[in-house]
Formats: structure tokens, sequence, C-alpha cells
């Protein structure tokens, strides 16, 4: 968002008029902010979505066992020493869950930002352009569209060997297209206001327009949707590994996790829930942020509440 | 109406052509099964019989001779060499998809009369504490991973069975591989019980997205200026709610439910995965894992073809249901 | 006094938001005679469409309603939905502000007209409801009406859809017809043609007429009464000889001092500075105070009744109402001073440009 004051009403020129009528100037940015900041769900969903961030990146440095570590205890419950328990072999369950939901996070954050960048790109230079080079790109986004990711990047991936950033870059590669449809339609009716006029005016190139002009007021969707994509990142991330195509031991991610324990639900339970839950709650910590996102962004939707 | 379909079909098809094109390429670059028969044999074939292989699955020619090699058989009805012997890749996907398509269109059907029954009632209660429990289950389902929960309903569906002494569900495979009584009736019963677990576990999906659909495109209805005209005019509530909201809020979800299709196909193939189903699901699996070019090209044909046959219906059922798209 | 079709007596509708409650109509009331037409005149916001929401019954769910609403001697708030649907559409009908969504775009026009009339008149055999629908469409003059019975809504240019909508509310034979701005939306050039169907559908159906409206040159030809809003309040009332020539009340005069008038050579328009207050939280005094070129102390502490002025049938909202006899808008109203500080503001506006772009980024 560009940091642009909101319109009061300017100085009625009556003496007693602003403390009446005035309202605060406040910036784009503030207005979205504050928007979000009061949607409980999101905000709540936005702690939890950090702390789960912060845990795996920065909690294998403190915690004494390596994911890829045997320990003397096999199959054990959950305990102080094992708080989600070890499994057959005598993993830490905690440690793997860990290494799991960073390497998950990864592929989904990286699937989120690739997409992100390449559709918007290609939206965006589709809808400035339109005509033939629109209509050549946009053909070629509904083309991926009818690909149907989950196979496509399961035959793909089948020769990635696990790289966890080949997998990222299949999806990727996948996703990109819902994107560039947002953001063209979003540039196609910002290209006709009078700030690009302007700027068209005072000679600015086209590159200028789309990436200081253009793309900065489609931003709104633009994140919007790179919050959908993570989620859909991590939900096919995770299916790929649970099918045996996506991360590759030793290296584990949730969806393996989840995957290695399937047989295990009756004897070692926690082996199968705790990774199964942390899927959930990235997912859905990611929905409700996309959610507070969309009704900061869109001032049309006012709720009123009972 | 008859013109536009037929044009809307014929233009269908030089997309069919490019989107097989494309896939083709990606799919005989994403894996060398010339050297997986080299290297995985014991013992080690010898040179000759390599390149023999190479040659029976056309792994030697150039990618479009290939492509048009490819296509032009599958019109002939024939699809291409396995590099399993002995394998009909045509047979193979004709019995398989009709394992698939049952478990597809019952899930598709559930989803959808779910999916408009809660969305509607979501949507008529807006902010109602239903439409809050509606509205978290939605997004709760739509964050489940669809493996994890067939997992669990697998587990629900063994402790069932215990807890009835019965062999109603079924959990591992599309039927029981043999019947005490075989009747018609049996073998209905039989593959009703398969069918209800992987239907719930597909189905789960595509409810919890299509019922935020149609919750939004009701609310967005039921706030239009037409249906305060539609009261205004005296009709009652019930029927203002039929003829007016739901009649034109659900025409946008034919386009969405086929633009989900493949979507569907792709949770398909995971709960098949898991039910141990011998379907489409299990094909796609094995032929990546064999590096199979031809089974794998028959089995996205095959769901290129569905997704653009869904798209087309859409697009037909939606110049009927809405007098604002022209058929010209 | 028996013959009052409806009678609207201190209606209030609040609306519960997140940021609090906003007022939106503070103790309105007046009185239709049978037959008679009465206009609502007041800015956006000013409460005239939420009042006819409330009449018809029809506000959302969460509106707080108190006050009374008579039609023909029933109380219509507090009634079942049920027994108000029997009288929307026979009794009472509304046409809306925008044509080209008033109507369903999956259903002809006939379709429409027809199903109102089915509604209310039980036994109907659909083939005879086309039939008078085919003759609405023609009274509304709309052309060849045989053919355009069976178009639908998006075959039909606004004004002609506007017919339709009147066409509709006139099926029926009501006895009050409440029309919320049904020229605001339409081309200059077609206003006048609607107007016109409305009053041939008043003819046809004897109906009264509540005219609602921010134009108080639509009011001046078609109505017999006027009551003007502001800030969900009626401010002034009378006939509309009352309103135009003897106006008391500062709102007012300032309404009629922005209308371009050619029966007099008055010299300038007189705009009201500043913009109506916001309902929610609304500070105590006269609401018009902040904008009120008469403003004094008293002003701001207590909210004028609504009390006789000049005669028993003409009231206002003000404080000096007295003080308005035989002056007009020129004189209250300081022109020049407008005129400047209105050309400061487009100034302001043009260079806060960009910040309405930002404001309209579609997420």
């Amino acid at each position: 968002m560009t940091d642009i004051e909101a319109p009061g009403s300017a100085g009625t020129g009556l003496p007693r008029a602003d403390h009446e009528f005035t309202v605060r100037h406040r910036t784009q940015t503030q207005l979205v902010l504050r928007r979000f900041v009061r949607h409980r769900a999101a905000m709540v969903s936005l702690v939890v979505f950090v702390l789960i961030v912060l845990w795996a990146f920065i909690g294998p440095h403190l915690w004494h066992y390596s994911y890829q570590k045997y320990t003397a205890d096999n199959s054990q419950a959950p305990s102080w020493k094992h708080p989600f328990g070890t499994n057959a072999s005598g993993y830490d369950a905690y440690a793997q869950v860990m290494r799991g939901t960073q390497t998950s996070l990864e592929v989904a954050i990286l699937i989120a930002l690739g997409s992100t960048v390449v559709g918007a790109v290609w939206g965006a230079v589709a809808g400035f352009y339109r005509g033939v080079v629109d209509a050549v790109m946009m053909r070629i986004a509904d083309l991926v569209l009818t690909l149907p990711l989950f196979a496509i990047a399961l035959v793909i991936s089948s020769r990635s060997g696990g790289a966890w950033y080949w997998i990222a870059v299949v999806i990727a590669g996948l996703t990109w297209a819902y994107v560039s449809r947002v953001v063209r339609s979003a540039v196609l009716s910002l290209r006709e206001k009078e700030f690009v006029e302007a700027a068209r005016a005072l000679g600015a190139s086209d590159a200028w327009i789309i990436f200081r002009h253009l793309l900065p007021n489609a931003l709104g969707p633009i994140i919007v949707n790179a919050t959908v994509l993570v989620a859909t990142g991590i939900l096919t991330e995770t299916a790929l590994s649970f099918v045996g195509f996506g991360v590759q031991p030793p290296d584990t991610s949730l969806g393996l996790l989840v995957s290695q324990a399937q047989t295990a639900v009756d004897t070692r339970p926690w082996l199968f829930y705790i990774p199964g839950f942390f899927i959930i709650a990235i997912a859905l910590t990611i929905n409700f942020i996309g959610d507070g996102l969309r009704d900061a962004f869109d001032p049309r939707q006012q709720r009123v509440r009972q | 109406m008859l013109a536009y379909t037929v044009r809307r079909i014929l233009v269908s098809v030089p997309v069919l052509i490019v989107s097989t094109f494309v896939v083709f390429l990606v799919v005989i670059n994403s894996g060398d099964p010339v050297a997986n028969f080299a290297t995985s044999r014991q013992p080690a074939p010898s040179k000759a019989a390599v390149a023999a292989f190479a040659r029976h699955i056309h792994a030697d020619q150039p990618a479009v001779e290939r492509y048009w090699n490819w296509i032009t058989g599958v019109l002939h009805g024939d699809f291409g060499p396995s590099v399993q012997t002995n394998l009909n890749i045509g047979h193979d996907l004709f019995t398989r998809f009709r394992v698939t398509v049952t478990l597809v269109a019952a899930s598709i059907v559930i989803a959808l009369i779910m999916a408009v029954i809660f969305g509607v009632f979501s949507a008529i209660r807006q902010y109602s504490v239903a439409d809050y429990v509606i509205t978290f289950l939605g997004f709760l389902f739509l964050a489940m991973p669809v493996f994890w929960f067939a997992v669990l309903l697998k587990q629900a569906g063994i402790w069932f069975n215990q807890q009835t002494g019965s062999q109603f569900l079924g959990t591992i495979g599309e039927k029981s591989p043999y019947l005490d009584v075989d009747t018609t009736w049996n073998e209905f019963t039989d593959h009703i019980g398969h069918l209800v677990l992987p239907t719930i576990t597909l189905a789960l999906v595509s409810f919890a997205s299509w019922t935020r659909y149609t919750r939004a495109s009701m609310l967005e209805v039921l706030n239009s200026d037409y249906i305060r005209l539609a009261r205004a005019k005296g009709l009652r509530r019930g029927k203002v709610l039929v003829r007016h909201a739901l009649r034109t809020a659900l025409i946008p979800l034919t386009t969405v439910t086929a633009l989900d299709i493949a979507i569907v196909l792709g949770g398909a193939v995971i709960t098949e995965t898991i039910f141990q189903w011998h379907g489409m699901g299990e094909m796609l699996v094995q032929s990546a894992q064999t590096v199979d070019v031809y089974r794998t090209m028959a089995w996205l044909l095959l769901s290129a073809v569905v997704v653009i046959g869904f798209n087309l219906v859409a697009d037909l059922l939606y110049a009927v249901l809405d007098p604002r798209i022209r058929y010209d | 006094m028996t013959d009052s079709v409806l009678e609207v007596h201190d209606l209030n509708v609040e609306f519960p938001t997140e940021d609090g409650t906003v007022r939106a109509v503070r103790g309105v009331g007046y009185r239709l005679e049978r037959g008679e037409s009465l206009g609502i005149v007041g800015e956006s916001g000013s409460g005239k469409s939420v009042t006819a929401l409330a009449v018809m019954g029809l506000l959302p769910g969460t509106a707080r309603v108190r006050g009374s609403v008579r039609f023909e001697g029933t109380e219509l708030l507090g009634l079942s939905d049920a027994r108000l649907s029997d009288l929307r559409g026979s009794g009472v009908a509304m046409i809306f502000q925008d044509p080209m969504t008033s109507l369903n775009p999956v259903y002809s026009v006939g379709y429409q007209i027809s199903e109102t009339l089915l509604r209310h008149n039980p036994g109907m055999r659909s083939r005879a409801a086309r039939a008078r629908a085919v003759e609405l469409l023609g009274t509304v003059g709309i052309p060849s009406p045989e053919r355009r019975v069976d178009n639908y809504p998006h075959e039909l240019s606004g004004g002609m859809r506007q017919r339709v909508v009147i066409a509709i509310a006139m099926a029926n034979d009501p006895d009050v017809i409440i029309a919320d701005e049904p020229t605001t939306a339409l081309d200059v050039t077609v206003q006048a043609q609607i107007l016109e169907a409305l009053e041939t559908a008043r003819a046809e159906t004897g109906a009264a007429l509540v005219l609602i409206t921010h134009d108080l040159g639509v009011v001046a030809g078609h109505t017999d009464r006027v009551a003007v809003m502001y800030a969900g309040r009626i401010v002034e009332t009378g006939s509309v000889e009352d309103i135009f020539y003897t106006p008391r009340m500062p709102y007012t005069l300032g309404l009629l001092g922005s209308l371009p008038r050619l029966d007099r050579e008055e010299e300038r328009l007189t705009p009201i500075t500043g913009s109506p207050p916001s309902l929610l939280n609304l500070p105590p005094g006269c609401p018009f105070a902040p904008r009120c070129p008469l403003r004094r102390e008293t002003c701001d502490r207590t909210e004028p009744p609504l009390r006789p002025a000049g005669h028993a049938a003409h009231l206002s909202a003000c404080h000096f109402a007295d003080e308005l006899v035989g002056t007009g808008a020129g004189e209250v109203f300081d022109t020049a001073g407008a005129d400047t500080e209105a050309l400061a503001r487009f100034a302001d506006t043009a260079a806060q440009a960009p910040s309405t772009h930002a404001e309209e980024d579609p997420a």
C-alpha cells in the first residue's frame, strides 16, 4: 500500500468545524492494519502462526535431540524426555516434528513467494499491454490452470530426489496461473485510473508504471492470494510426501511423518496425531489470516454485528 | 444453442491437443525409463536388450514424432506400449476408470447437496451461532489434509465393524475379494459398503469450499435490490428464498464445481491409495514409480478430457440457466 | 381524519454497528390522506429510505424499530411477516431507486409482473395474469408490450426497466405507492417520462404517493405536501407553497438556494457548506448547527422541536424560525464566501486525488 493520506473532510471554513467534522487523517496502511487487528480470529491466528514458525526454525537449535539421531528409547509414549514420544526406531518425535514443520513451511512459503512473484508480474504485464500480448499470456495461464495440480506434481517430482526446493518449484510452476488471473483483473481496472494517465503523461516508462503504480495498488489481492497459496502449498506438499513422491528420508516433512505413522494409529497414536495437528494448525491459521486480510483490504465488506 | 454447443466442442479440441502436448513433453522429460531398465534389473541386461527396450517404448524417437504417433494411436484405441510386458494400457485404463468413476461421482453429488444445504442455511442465518459453527467447520475441513482424515475414517470404520460385528464398512479395496453368498443383492451392498468411507473422505474438501462459496453467493443475492423488490411485491419469505435467491445464487456454483474437478481427481488419488482401491489413483502412482510414460499419459489424457468436458458442460448449463449469457 | 391511509408516528430506527449505534431515523411522523401525495426531501443518509423500508417492514433483522406505523388503522409494526406480506404489493407498493438492479435478471419481466398478480389474486389463472401484465406494460408507456412481456431485464433500458417496476407497483391497485428516488439513477431526459408514468399509475389506481427524492425540483410538480428530512428527523413540513415560498428552516432555505431557478432573477446559487453529520454518536444540539449561518449558542445545546411556524400545518424545527420570515437564501447564506470556499475545497480534492484510487483498490 502506498502511504497516501485518506481524505477527511477538508476544512469547512466554519470556526468550530474541525472538531465536529474532520475525520482524523489516517494513511491507507493504518486503515488496513486497524481493520485487520479488529478481526479477532485473524489476530489469534497470526500469533499462533508466528509461534509455530519460531518454534520450527529456532527450536531445533535449542533441543537436545537431532531429528536424524537414534535414541535408546523405542516406541515411547510422550514424556518429559520426549514430549512427542519416540517411534519404533527410537527417533525423538519432537525433533522430527520440528524438522518436518520446518521443511513443510519452507516448501509452502517458497511456493507462495515463487508463484506470487511470477503470477503477479505475468498478470500485470498481460493486463497492462492488453491486446495480443494479453491474449497469448492468458491462454498460457488458462492452459496451466487445466492441468491437474496434484497429478502433474506427482509425476514430475517423482524425479526430484526429494529435495524440498525442487518440490516447491514444481508446485509453484503449476499455481502461479491463479495469481496471474487475479492480478490481471485488478490491473485492468487500475490502468484506467487517472494516476496512471498522469504517470504516462509525465513520461514514465512502462516498467515504471507496472512496478511503481500498478503492482503496489494491486497489493491487497496479491497478499490475500499469497496466504491462500501457503495453505494450498502445505496441503499439496504433505500429500505428495504422504504418497511417497515428496520429501524423502532421511529428511522429513509433516506429510512423510503422518505416512510413516499410519500403521501405528492404534499402537503409537502420538506419532500420527501430532504431525497431523501441525498441518491443520498451519493451514487453518493461514486461512484465517487470509480471511482477515481480505476483510481489511476490502472496506466495502462492512460488518454489522448483533 | 446447438450451433453454440458444436462450436464449443470444436474449440475444445485444439485446447486438448495443446494441453496434452505440453503434458507429454513434461512427462517424457520427468524420468528416464531406459536408464531405469538398464540399472534396476538383475542381472544387468545387455546393450542390445536396452536398445530393444528403448525401441519398444519409442524412447528413440524425437519428441514431436513420438507425440504424433501416440495421439494418432489413441484415436485408434492404441494407448502405446507400457514398460510392463503384457499390460494393455487401454484395457487397464478402462477397468480402473469404472472403479474410480463411482467414487468421484458419488462424492461430487454428496458434496454439492451438503454444500448447498449448509451454505444456504448459513447465509439466511448470518451471524447466528449455527453460521459461526458452519463457517468454522468449513475452515477446519479446508485445512484438514485428506490423507490424515482418511486414515482416521478408516480407523473409525474398523471400530464400527468391530462394535456391530458386521463387515458392512469396507476399509480395504473397492469390493470384497470373495463373497459368502454371491447374489446380486450381496454384491450391491458390498459395493456400497466399500464406497461409504472413501466417498465421505473425498467429498469433504469440496464440501468445505463449496459451502463457503454458496454462502457468499447467497449473501450477495439476499442483499440485492431484486430480492427486496420481490419481498415488496408481497411474496412470502420461503418463496423469495427458493424462486428468487436460490435460483440466482446457485448459477455460479456450476462453474466452480467444474473448475474444482481437477482437485477432486487429485483427492481421489490419495483416497484410493489409503483405501487400497485398484482404481485410477493406484494406476497413476504405479506409473510414476515405474516411469511408465504411456501409462501416465493415458491417465493424464483421460483427466484432461474429464476436466475439459466438465467445463464444457458447465458453460452450456450456465447458458441455459442465465438468460444474460447469449448463445452466439 | 378517518381518511388517513397511512399514519407514521414517532418512528425511530437504530442500527447497532461495531462502532456504536447508528440512529438512522429519529422520531419521524407524517400522515397521508387518501389519494394525497407527499414529497420527502433530504440529502443521502438523512433517513428517507430507511423510513420507507421501516413502513414496508423490509429493514434487515439487525434494525431496531420503535414507534407506530398505521395503514388504514392497522398497526404494522410488530405484525407477523406473513400478515405484512399480504399487505405488501396490494396495500402498500414500493418502487426502488435503481432499476438496473431491481429486477431479477433470470426471469422475464412478464413473469415478474404476473408473480405479484398471482400472489394477491388467488384463483387468477396464469394466462389472465399474463394478459394483465401486457396491459400494465402498455399503461406505463412501454411500446409493443405484447412483445416486451417476454423480454428479460437485461434486454431493456434503464428507463424501460423502471416502467416495469412501476407496472409491478400498480398491479394490485395499492392504496399507497412509496417511490424511493425513482428517477435518481436515470438520465435527465428519461426522468420526466418516468414521473409521468408514475402520475399515470396514480391516476389509474387512485393511490396516495410518498415520493422520496433529494431533488426539490421533482417535488414541486408532483406532490401536495413536502417534508424535509435532515439527520434522521423531519426538520420542516408543510404544503408545497409553504416550503417553496415561506421556508422557516435555514436548511430548507439552503436547499432552495442551491436549486437553479429560471423564474427569478436570483443572482447566484448558494451552496450549503460542510457535510451532514454522522448519525453515529450524534452530538447534542441542532444537528444542522455546524453548517448553519444563523447558529447561536442555544443551537449547540438543545435540539429544536418541530413546531408550528406561520400556521398550524406548517411545522419547522428551528429555534429562530420566526426570524426567517421573508428572507431569501442569498441573504442568509454567504454566496461570495461559499464560492471561494468551494474553490478551495476543489483545489484540496485535486491535490488528494491519488488517495481515492488507493481506496478504490479492488481487494
